[in-house]
């Protein structure tokens, strides 16, 4: 992502800048070359020129007063263009800023690390540096909604297995069916979730249905098969179900992401574990909640190795401990498979549970930096 | 100022430089022009002056005069990888040292990563200054388990607390691998550095169990105020403090003769131990003041040793009362705890008060949650625990519930990180 630079008047505290005006350093100041010095006291920050051209632009910063120091350039909000930190007292240390956009930002000397700082514009001319398009970002991005329209196809076809099922009166099979149909659902949830009031009718639960709204859908028929027995209105909640689904179909299929969209998306599914299934609210009739927890980790990784190209190039550490962490979430959900799926979320102890907490805690703290690295 | 143009402010900014550099008030100036953008500068540096340094031959956090707030976690280590663990234990040196100036955890955390990044700093202490943050970290015995290597690198003195008679202990309060503690005179600031610091360690460590503190039960300075604990009694008069430089050496801080060879890099540290302890509040606020002084050996008022005047008056357990008994029983709290009665031992206590809400039946859950720190928890909690557990009479009103120990390393000296010697 590029960055905007700041409109001139949000650049509000002063630069103490430098004493010398002699002809050579206004030449230098024109020209845009050379390292920018810039000195910093405990209470002033004094820089030989505030104007460079776009691209890489080089400080060397000199802490001469008795605080630990730091340096700022800033772009629109305040986002960090570059920074050095930890400058010690009496210490010199240079850094490298890429500025690809002309316009105004600011820099900011920090003494003591903390507050605003002593700020100044700054002023960066000439071109915009050009960015290649990336390529592999929009493969990502075709990727992740091929997947997406491939799981909206099998939610189709689970979903009217299922009820057929419930219609037909077969409450074992319909049970046995249940969290099965709602796999691909939980894969494509933030997805999903994003077609308005579809989401609330396909997969609200009880307590969350909006007032005025009926609850229907996948939950709604989970109350019918373990709790209350179907009812004379089933049939017709399973038929509406399935018309839902296919609508869902309909836009899954059309939908147009963008990068941003499956970072968060990654993340998404992950809060929905953290949220929903570990605490075992999500599937409160029928105990059924590690399956949606497997589908929703297999979304979030679907999204994941979308991504992987990109964030191969761009910070292979992170996806190494993504990958790493997924593993051991994956361990940990292993534990409880059977030969049919998954134990009931009441058979765990709540240690169990915990170490469950734990590895979701770790894949989702890691995850929640893909954005940042998508964006940059 | 927004209506200057830029060069403007360029040129007022370049006169007084000049004018620092030459007569010294171009600072201010700077400061004030500061001020009037935003914040500031100028109360960074007033701030600088109060904040407790981070670095020093001890950690902070223990003579330091004990700050009004507490937030304590135990965390267990959740990976294998004994390397990550260490670039943890660094990455919250250069978290901490910014937070107990004042600043963000990372630089820019709050806003400046921009609007596709989670905040690197969760924000909470962002317009607040250090409020005297101390953030101090030790290592229980169960790391120097198998996992890591650890094993010849543990402490003799590093073991499990025995069990002490009337203890009802409960495991999701007691023990863990790594605990930090965070003392502040603002609630918040307390709490934000240890969510920031738990934040980082996710996939490395996970919080075993935590504590929020709300005032202060013992001065660690003689300038403080000795603060009273949830019986209402001054607590802590006796204490160590900070200027009993010999007596902390002897007591506090881990000689290097105490730990030799693989575990030379304790020298300069101390144990810390903790106590849950449940006051049942209710049971004490219906006993007489007489029962209650006698079972502490002062008076509630003024906090002098039963017998004497003053809060400070030293305890003399052959002064009889009006009944011809010794003023202070022989089983009273103060007696039993007192350095005569235990071989010369003490301690550093720096406890805070606690209430957890309730507990279900209408009474508060509240009561004092002990930290003491010592050269040796075995040769000096352990006797004194058992001695007060086997006769005191507050054991009627009170209940141990959580129980750890830990290591606290010694401090960190220029560049050093947390963990470097201990993994080196």
């Amino acid at each position: 992502m590029r960055i905007a630079p700041v409109p001139a008047s949000l650049g509000v505290a002063i630069l103490l800048a430098t004493a010398a005006c002699g002809s050579s350093d206004e030449t230098t100041a024109a020209s845009g070359k050379g390292p920018i010095t810039v000195e910093a006291t405990d209470t002033s920050c004094t820089v030989d020129r505030s104007e460079a051209t776009a691209g890489t632009i080089e400080f060397t910063v000199r802490n001469t007063g008795s605080k630990v120091n730091e340096f700022y350039v800033y772009g629109e909000g305040d986002q960090i263009i570059g920074e050095v930190e930890n400058i010690t007292p009496g210490l010199t240390r240079s850094f490298h800023v890429e500025v690809a956009s002309p316009g105004t930002y600011q820099m900011a000397c920090k003494p003591g690390m903390k507050g605003k700082g002593i700020r100044a514009d700054f002023t960066v001319t000439g071109a915009t540096t050009s960015q290649a398009p990336d390529a592999a970002m929009a493969a990502a991005v075709t990727s992740y909604q091929a997947f997406v329209s491939a799981q909206s196809d099998e939610l189709l076809t689970r979903t009217t297995e299922f009820v057929a099922l419930v219609k037909a009166g077969k409450v074992k099979e319909a049970k046995a069916a249940f969290p099965v149909a709602r796999g691909p659902w939980e894969r494509i949830e933030p997805v999903a979730e994003s077609f308005g009031d579809l989401d609330p009718m396909i997969d609200g639960r009880e307590d969350v249905v909006e007032e005025g709204m009926e609850f229907t859908g996948f939950h709604r028929l989970e109350k019918d098969l373990w709790d209350t027995g179907l009812q004379s209105d089933s049939g017709a909640i399973a038929d509406k179900l399935l018309v839902d689904v296919k609508e869902i179909v309909v836009q899954g299929q059309a939908v147009q992401l963008n990068p941003l969209q499956l970072a968060n998306g990654a993340k998404g599914l992950l809060d929905e574990v953290a949220v929903g299934k570990i605490t075992g609210e999500e599937d409160r009739y029928s105990h059924t909640d590690l399956y949606d927890f497997d589908e929703n980790v297999k979304g979030s990784k679907a999204a994941i190795d979308a991504l992987r190209p990109v964030l191969k190039a761009r910070d292979g550490a992170l996806l190494t401990n993504i990958d790493a962490r997924f593993q051991t979430l994956d361990t940990e959900l292993d534990k409880y498979r059977t030969d049919t799926g998954f134990k009931l979320y009441t058979e765990l102890t709540k240690d169990q549970v915990k170490a469950l907490s734990v590895a979701v805690d770790a894949v989702s703290e890691d995850i929640s930096k893909v954005a940042g690295v998508v964006a940059q | 100022m927004t209506d200057l143009s830029r060069r403007r402010l360029l040129g007022v900014g370049a006169g007084a430089a000049v004018v620092g550099a030459v007569a010294g008030v171009g600072g201010a100036y700077a400061a004030q022009q500061g001020s009037e953008g935003s914040d500031g500068s100028a109360t960074v540096g007033q701030a600088d002056e109060a904040d407790v340094p981070f670095r020093g031959a001890h950690q902070s956090g223990i003579i330091t005069p004990a700050q009004d707030r507490m937030h304590f976690v135990a965390l267990d280590v959740v990976t294998e990888d004994r390397a990550a663990v260490a670039e943890m234990l660094k990455a919250w040196t250069r978290a901490a040292e910014r937070m107990t100036v004042g600043a963000e955890a990372a630089p820019g955390g709050v806003v400046g990563g921009g609007p596709y990044r989670a905040p690197e700093d969760t924000g909470e202490a962002y317009d607040l200054d250090a409020s005297d943050l101390t953030i101090t970290i030790g290592y229980g015995p169960s790391l120097f388990d198998d996992r890591f290597g650890l094993a010849d690198r543990r402490p003799a003195a590093l073991q499990d607390l025995p069990g002490f008679v009337g203890d009802d202990l409960d495991p999701g309060r007691s023990g863990g691998d790594l605990c930090i503690q965070a003392c502040a005179n603002d609630p918040q600031v307390a709490v934000h550095a240890v969510r920031n610091l738990v934040r980082m360690g996710f996939g490395v460590v996970s919080v075993r169990w935590s504590q929020l503190g709300f005032g202060r039960t013992s001065s660690t300075t003689r300038d403080q105020v000795t603060p009273r604990n949830m019986f209402g009694f001054k607590d802590g008069t006796n204490n160590l403090k900070a200027e009993d430089t010999a007596a902390l050496s002897e007591h506090v801080w881990v000689q290097p003769a105490d730990v030799p060879g693989d575990s030379a890099w304790m020298a300069g540290g101390s144990y810390l131990v903790a106590r849950r302890i449940r006051m049942h509040i209710e049971i004490w606020d219906r006993t007489t003041l007489q029962e209650q002084q006698d079972i502490i050996g002062r008076d509630k008022g003024e906090g002098a040793p039963l017998g004497q005047k003053a809060e400070f008056d030293a305890l003399d357990f052959a002064t009889k009362g009006a009944d011809g008994k010794p003023a202070i029983a022989v089983d009273a709290h103060v007696a039993l705890a007192h350095e005569s009665r235990l071989n010369g031992i003490r301690i550093l206590r720096r406890g805070y008060n606690f209430t957890d809400g309730s507990d279900g039946l209408g009474h508060l859950d509240a009561g004092l949650f002990f930290i003491g720190f010592m050269r040796d928890a075995q040769k000096q909690f352990v006797p004194m625990q058992r001695a007060l557990a086997a006769k005191d009479g507050l054991n009627e009103y009170i209940e141990h519930t959580g129980s750890a120990v830990f290591a606290c390393p010694p401090g960190l000296g220029p560049d050093a990180h947390w963990g470097q010697d201990l993994f080196s």
